[in-house]
C-alpha cells in the first residue's frame, strides 16, 4: 500500500458508518411493536400492515419475541405498542401502568399436538388437564417452549389446572419460538402445547398432528396495548392509536377474519363491544 | 442424507431466484459487518500497536485481560449494550434500539478485543526491524505507524478478515440489538434462524450459501490486492 491510500480508506471508512446515520434518523417516523411469534411467524402480520401503512400512511416495524420480553420492552419503553397473549400479564402490565389499555383484538386456539401414535392416547379426552395427567402419567416426551411466552404461560396454567408439577426426563423445556419447538416435538415423537396458526403454516413439514381441541380452557386471546407515553417519551405514540384504532376497524377486523393459510382461517376478528376502555 | 441433498437442492433453485428480500438482507449483513470491521479496526489497530511498541507496567495483565475478552458470549456484549441504549438509559435519546447503528455498536465492541490481540501477536515478532528502523531513519510516528501496519499487511490483513467473519457470522447481537426487523435490521445469521424455526429449510441454506459466497469473494478480493507483501 502506498501512502495515497490512506485517505481513500478514511473514505470508505467513513462511507461504511453510513447505516449509522440512517439507524438515527429511523428513530421517530415509525411505531415500533413487539409482537408475539405467533402473531409474526403465521405470516398475520405481513399481511395486515402493509394495508395499514397503505391506508394511513404510518410505517410499522415488529420485533417478534415471546410475550414475555414483550411487555418487558413494553415496561422499558422501548417499544410503542405490544401485541400479546397472555391476559393474566397484560392485565398487569396495564394496572402497573406501563400501557393505556388492554385491548383483544382477534382470538385463535391452543392446540395439543402429538405424534399420530398417540402413546399416551389423549385424543378421546374432553379436557386440557386431563389429557396433560395421562401424558404424565405415561411419561411421554413433552417439549415445552420454556420461555414465558404467551403459550409457556397457558401451558403451566393447564398442568396447574391437572394438579401436576411436570418435571423429569420425559419433560423437556426448550426456550425457543414456537416454530422450533414444533419442529423439536416433531422430530422427538413427544406432545406439546402449540397454537393452531403456528401449527397450520408449518403443517407440512412436521410429523405431530392435533389431538385435543376445542377446550375452553384452550381459547387464545390476542391484544394490543399501546404504550404509555410516560414509559416511552419521545415515541410514536399516534401512530400505535392509529395502528389499534385501525385493527379494531372494519377493515382491519375483515382483514384478520380474511387471512389464510393453505384456504384456512387462522384468527377470529374480536371487536369488543364496549369499544377501547 | 436424503433431507440434506433435498434440502441442498432446494437451496441451489432457491438461489437460482433470488427474491427482493434475499438480497436485502445480504445488503443488511454487508452494510453492517463491514462497518463494525472498519471501526473496531480503527479501534483495535492503534491499541495493537500500542501493545507492541510500548512496554509498561501490568502490560501482562493488560494483554491476558483483552484475551479473556475473546471468550465473552455475544449475547453478553448485547445485553450490555442494551444496558446503554434502551430507552430510558443513558442514550436512549439517540434512539438507536433495534436499528443497524446499534448492530454495529454492539458487533464493534465485540471485536475490538480480537483485532488488538491478534495484530499486537503480528505486530510483537516485527517491531524491531520495521518499527524502530523507521523511527530511526527519522520518520514522524505517525508514518512509522502506518510503515509498520503496510510492512506487516499480510497478518493485519488476517486479522481484519478474522474480525469480519466474527460478526458476519455473529448472531447474538443482531438478534437482541437489531431484532431481527424484517428489511431493516434483519441480517443473514437471524434470518437463517428465522427460516429454519419456521422449518424453511432452503431459504436457510440458500443464505447461508449466498454469506459463504460474498465472503470469499471478499477475500479473494483482499488477497489479489495485497499480493507482492514481504512479510
Amino acid at each position: 500500500m502506498r501512502g495515497s491510500q490512506v485517505p481513500r480508506a478514511v473514505v470508505i471508512a467513513l462511507l461504511a458508518c453510513l447505516p449509522a446515520m440512517e439507524g438515527v434518523a429511523l428513530g421517530s417516523s415509525r411505531v415500533l411493536l413487539a409482537t408475539t411469534t405467533s402473531a409474526a411467524n403465521s405470516g398475520l402480520l405481513d399481511a395486515l400492515l402493509p394495508a395499514f401503512e397503505r391506508d394511513t400512511g404510518v410505517h410499522v416495524d415488529y420485533v417478534a419475541v415471546g410475550t414475555g420480553v414483550a411487555l418487558k420492552y413494553g415496561e422499558n419503553g422501548d417499544v410503542d405498542a405490544v401485541l400479546t397473549h397472555d391476559p393474566e400479564a397484560e392485565l398487569a402490565f396495564v394496572r402497573r401502568k406501563f400501557g393505556l389499555a388492554r385491548i383483544p383484538f382477534m382470538q385463535s386456539d391452543f392446540v395439543i399436538l402429538g405424534p399420530p401414535s398417540d402413546a399416551a392416547s389423549i385424543a378421546g379426552c374432553r379436557t386440557a388437564a386431563e389429557a396433560f395427567q395421562r401424558i404424565a402419567a405415561k411419561g411421554a416426551p413433552f417439549v415445552s417452549r420454556g420461555d414465558s411466552s404467551g403459550t409457556h404461560k397457558r401451558e403451566r396454567e393447564i398442568w396447574r389446572a391437572a394438579g401436576i408439577e411436570p418435571g423429569g426426563r420425559w419433560y423437556v423445556e426448550i426456550g425457543q419460538a414456537m416454530g422450533t419447538c414444533l419442529v423439536m416435538a416433531s422430530e422427538r415423537g413427544a406432545y406439546t402445547l402449540g397454537d393452531r396458526g403456528t401449527y397450520l403454516a408449518r403443517q407440512d413439514a412436521l410429523q405431530i398432528a392435533i389431538l385435543l381441541e376445542g377446550d375452553p380452557a384452550l381459547a387464545n386471546s390476542y391484544s394490543i396495548i399501546a404504550v404509555s407515553p410516560d414509559r416511552r417519551p419521545r415515541g410514536n405514540h399516534e401512530g400505535a392509536t392509529r395502528l389499534i384504532d385501525w385493527l379494531l376497524s372494519p377493515e382491519g377486523q375483515s382483514r384478520i377474519a380474511g387471512y389464510r393459510v393453505k384456504g384456512r382461517p387462522l384468527f377470529l376478528p374480536v371487536a369488543p363491544p364496549e369499544g377501547k376502555e | 442424507m436424503g433431507f440434506l441433498i433435498d434440502s441442498l437442492v432446494e437451496g441451489v433453485r432457491t438461489l437460482l431466484h433470488l427474491d427482493r428480500e434475499i438480497l436485502g438482507v445480504i445488503g443488511t449483513t454487508l452494510r453492517v459487518a463491514v462497518s463494525s470491521t472498519l471501526l473496531a479496526s480503527a479501534i483495535g489497530l492503534p491499541l495493537g500497536f500500542l501493545l507492541a511498541t510500548r512496554s509498561f507496567r501490568g502490560k501482562q495483565f493488560v494483554l491476558a485481560g483483552v484475551k479473556t475478552a475473546l471468550a465473552v458470549p455475544t449475547v453478553i456484549v448485547a445485553l450490555f449494550v442494551y444496558g446503554w441504549i434502551a430507552r430510558n438509559a443513558p442514550l436512549g435519546r439517540l434512539d438507536l434500539l433495534f436499528t443497524p447503528a446499534a448492530i454495529v455498536i454492539g458487533q464493534t465492541i465485540l471485536i475490538i478485543p480480537l483485532l488488538t490481540a491478534l495484530v499486537y501477536g503480528v505486530l510483537a515478532p516485527n517491531i524491531r526491524t520495521i518499527h524502530e528502523e523507521a523511527i530511526l531513519l527519522g520518520a514522524p510516528p505517525p508514518a512509522a505507524f502506518w510503515k509498520t501496519i503496510t510492512e506487516t499487511r499480510t497478518g493485519i490483513t488476517t486479522a481484519v478478515m478474522t474480525g469480519f467473519g466474527r460478526v458476519a457470522s455473529e448472531i447474538g447481537i443482531s438478534l437482541m440489538l437489531g431484532g431481527n426487523i424484517k428489511g431493516v435490521t434483519r441480517t443473514a445469521t437471524t434470518a437463517i434462524a428465522l427460516e429454519t424455526g419456521q422449518g424453511n429449510y432452503s431459504r436457510a441454506i440458500a443464505l447461508g450459501i449466498l454469506l459463504c459466497i460474498l465472503v470469499l469473494m471478499i477475500n479473494m478480493a483482499v488477497q489479489l490486492r495485497g499480493r507482492g507483501e514481504r512479510v
